[in-house]
């Protein structure tokens, strides 16, 4: 009996063990902002009642959003390479793109190669959705108000787009397609993390939809159960 | 004259189509959102779709009226080769429609947008000549009278001052469909000089300030279109005075020319005023479409001056062209 015990023991530690070798590390880090962002514009949504009604506060642009804290929102920070003939199930909970309020939720997002996209209309009002893809085909899709849900599948990976709306102008998303499961989104503390990432040596990439803002890599080394630290920073451009 | 205006209406809500930039703000065609398009109810017309369906059912009116201009010349009209000006603007009108639907289905190529915006002036060129062509100044007997030395110098100059124009259409479709009508945001200069530096340190002035405006950047190649584009104008409004100046002086011809080239001056002042108010508002959308159209009625006004010039003025060469008709 005691040794059954110990057996039990012994597997689970090496279970535990085998768990923690094979989630990886993690990457966490920050998108720092030096300098001053453009100022903030109101959308102006009078061209459609419904979406005008819809918020009771002005709505912002968000494409440049410089957080209080002097670090930047909505920058997509992703391996770019390192990963090379490893393969990554593709998860099968849908990533979910919300047309809410006349604005897209999330404004900057991603998707595994093969995985569902659920594209919502929580609106009361028509949309098209309209994805801006090269490698992937490029579709220009109706949402009327009564079609409230529709599903689509980016087959092969692709370098972030844009998925906009021509009816609201003023709605635009952005979104990347990987081949595997290592993306995030810097949030409003300017804050991203890259879960389980295998342990070995990576470039990572920090990507923003303005083109003044070029995207940056670092190459780091991972190391299994580890938490290694990578920030980015981006400065407003100067006039010369 | 119906159709004609009709049509100078169509390019306006064509204008204001890419000025919004609604273009695909209807994803399917000839049906809008699945339904038949005049089923289309009006509440459902809001944002992008109320510009987009507009023209649409717009273009169906020009579309119906050039059907009825059509058999109307084929029932009525005796000279064969009006008829067949009638089938040709028929056909040209459809197809615009055909490639406005093509527009829409590959989803707005560039190549296939310009040529969208240089059939529609074609077409309304086409409409023009056919008004004229039936018109009683065309069709009645005139007065002949002695060819002077100025018919051939009056010839060229609205010849060229209507290619011109319509080059220049050209290059302001290209403009507009490049992105390249804010490339810079001054007039008369461009980035600070009169002729543009075309330079990168200009290029990063100009970004850094597109930066604060959440605009793209811009590249020297739209630099150059819109540049080439403000050249054009010049090009155009040397040309217009020159034919006002030589019609205005021709005393022994004919009179009622002298209202359609002040016309034309007018237009053209109130086009550059237009042209100017459009990088200095920022591309405010009405007044970038006024631009447009205007630019149509100016191709169009300077067409018509062309026909009635080649009307009133005959090739001076041949037996039965020492004399020509006078309207005074």
């Amino acid at each position: 009996m005691r040794n059954l015990i110990k057996l039990a023991m012994t597997l689970s530690v090496l279970l535990l063990a085998s768990q923690i070798l094979l989630a990886g590390g993690d990457i966490k880090g920050r998108i720092n902002f030096k300098g001053s962002g453009p100022k903030p514009r109101a959308i102006k949504m009078a061209a459609d009642p419904v979406c005008k009604v819809a918020h009771s506060e002005p709505v912002y642009s968000q494409s440049v959003v410089v957080n209080e804290n002097a670090t930047l929102r909505y920058v997509m920070v992703s391996i770019e390479s390192g990963l090379e003939g490893q393969t990554f199930p593709v998860p099968e909970e849908p990533v979910v793109l919300d047309q809410n309020g006349c604005m897209y939720d999330p404004h900057v997002w991603g998707a595994m190669a093969g995985q569902t996209v659920e594209i919502r209309n929580s609106d009361g009002t028509l949309h098209n959705v309209h994805s801006l893809s090269k490698v992937n085909r490029q579709f220009n899709m109706a949402m009327p108000k009564i079609v409230k849900k529709k599903n689509k599948v980016f087959d092969k990976p692709e370098d972030i787009f844009a998925i906009k709306c021509d009816v609201h102008p003023w709605m635009r998303c952005w979104v990347g397609i990987f081949s595997h499961p290592f993306y995030s989104v810097s949030d409003d503390q300017g804050d991203f993390t890259l879960k389980d990432v295998p342990a070995g040596t990576y470039t990572v990439r920090a990507w923003h939809e303005s083109k003044r803002l070029l995207a940056q890599t670092q190459t780091i080394t991972v190391k299994e159960g580890e938490t290694i630290t990578l920030d980015f920073t981006f400065e407003a451009p100067t006039r010369k | 004259m119906v159709t004609g205006w009709a049509t100078l209406g169509l390019i306006f809500a064509g204008g204001l189509v890419t000025s919004t930039g609604s273009g695909l703000s209807v994803p399917d065609w000839p049906n809008t959102y699945g339904r038949f398009m005049f089923a289309f109810p009006l509440s459902d017309m809001v944002g992008g779709i109320f510009y987009e369906h507009s023209h649409r059912l717009i273009a169906s009116l020009v579309g119906m009226l050039m059907v009825i201009l059509a058999v109307w010349l084929w029932r009525t009209e005796e000279r064969g080769w009006v008829r067949r000006l009638g089938w040709i603007a028929l056909t040209a009108v459809i197809a615009q429609g055909l490639l406005g639907g093509i527009t829409v289905l590959l989803l707005l190529p560039t190549p296939v947008s310009v040529l969208h915006a240089v059939l529609a002036q074609t077409f309304f060129l086409l409409v023009i000549a056919l008004g004229y062509v039936t018109s009683r100044e065309f069709t009645s007997e005139a007065q002949a009278a002695p060819v002077t030395p100025s018919a051939q110098d009056i010839r060229r100059w609205v010849t060229l001052t209507t290619g011109l124009i319509f080059l220049q259409l050209l290059l302001g479709a290209m403009m507009r469909h490049t992105g390249a009508g804010l490339a810079y945001f001054d007039f008369p200069l461009a980035g600070g000089r009169y002729w543009s530096a075309f330079s990168a340190d200009l290029i990063e002035e100009i970004n850094w300030r597109r930066w604060g405006l959440e605009l793209p950047s811009v590249t020297r190649g739209q630099l150059l279109i819109h540049f080439t584009h403000r050249l054009g104008a010049l090009g155009v409004a040397l040309a217009v005075v020159t034919t006002m100046v030589k019609i205005w002086r021709d005393q022994e011809r004919v009179r009622s020319l002298r209202p359609m080239a002040g016309a034309m001056l007018v237009l053209l002042l109130g086009q550059i005023s237009l042209g100017a108010l459009t990088v200095l508002s920022l591309k405010q959308v009405t007044i970038t479409t006024a631009h447009v159209a205007a630019g149509a009625a100016l191709l169009g006004l300077s067409f018509l001056t062309t026909l009635r010039v080649y009307h009133f003025y005959p090739r001076s060469r041949g037996p039965n062209l020492a004399t020509v008709p006078v309207h005074v």
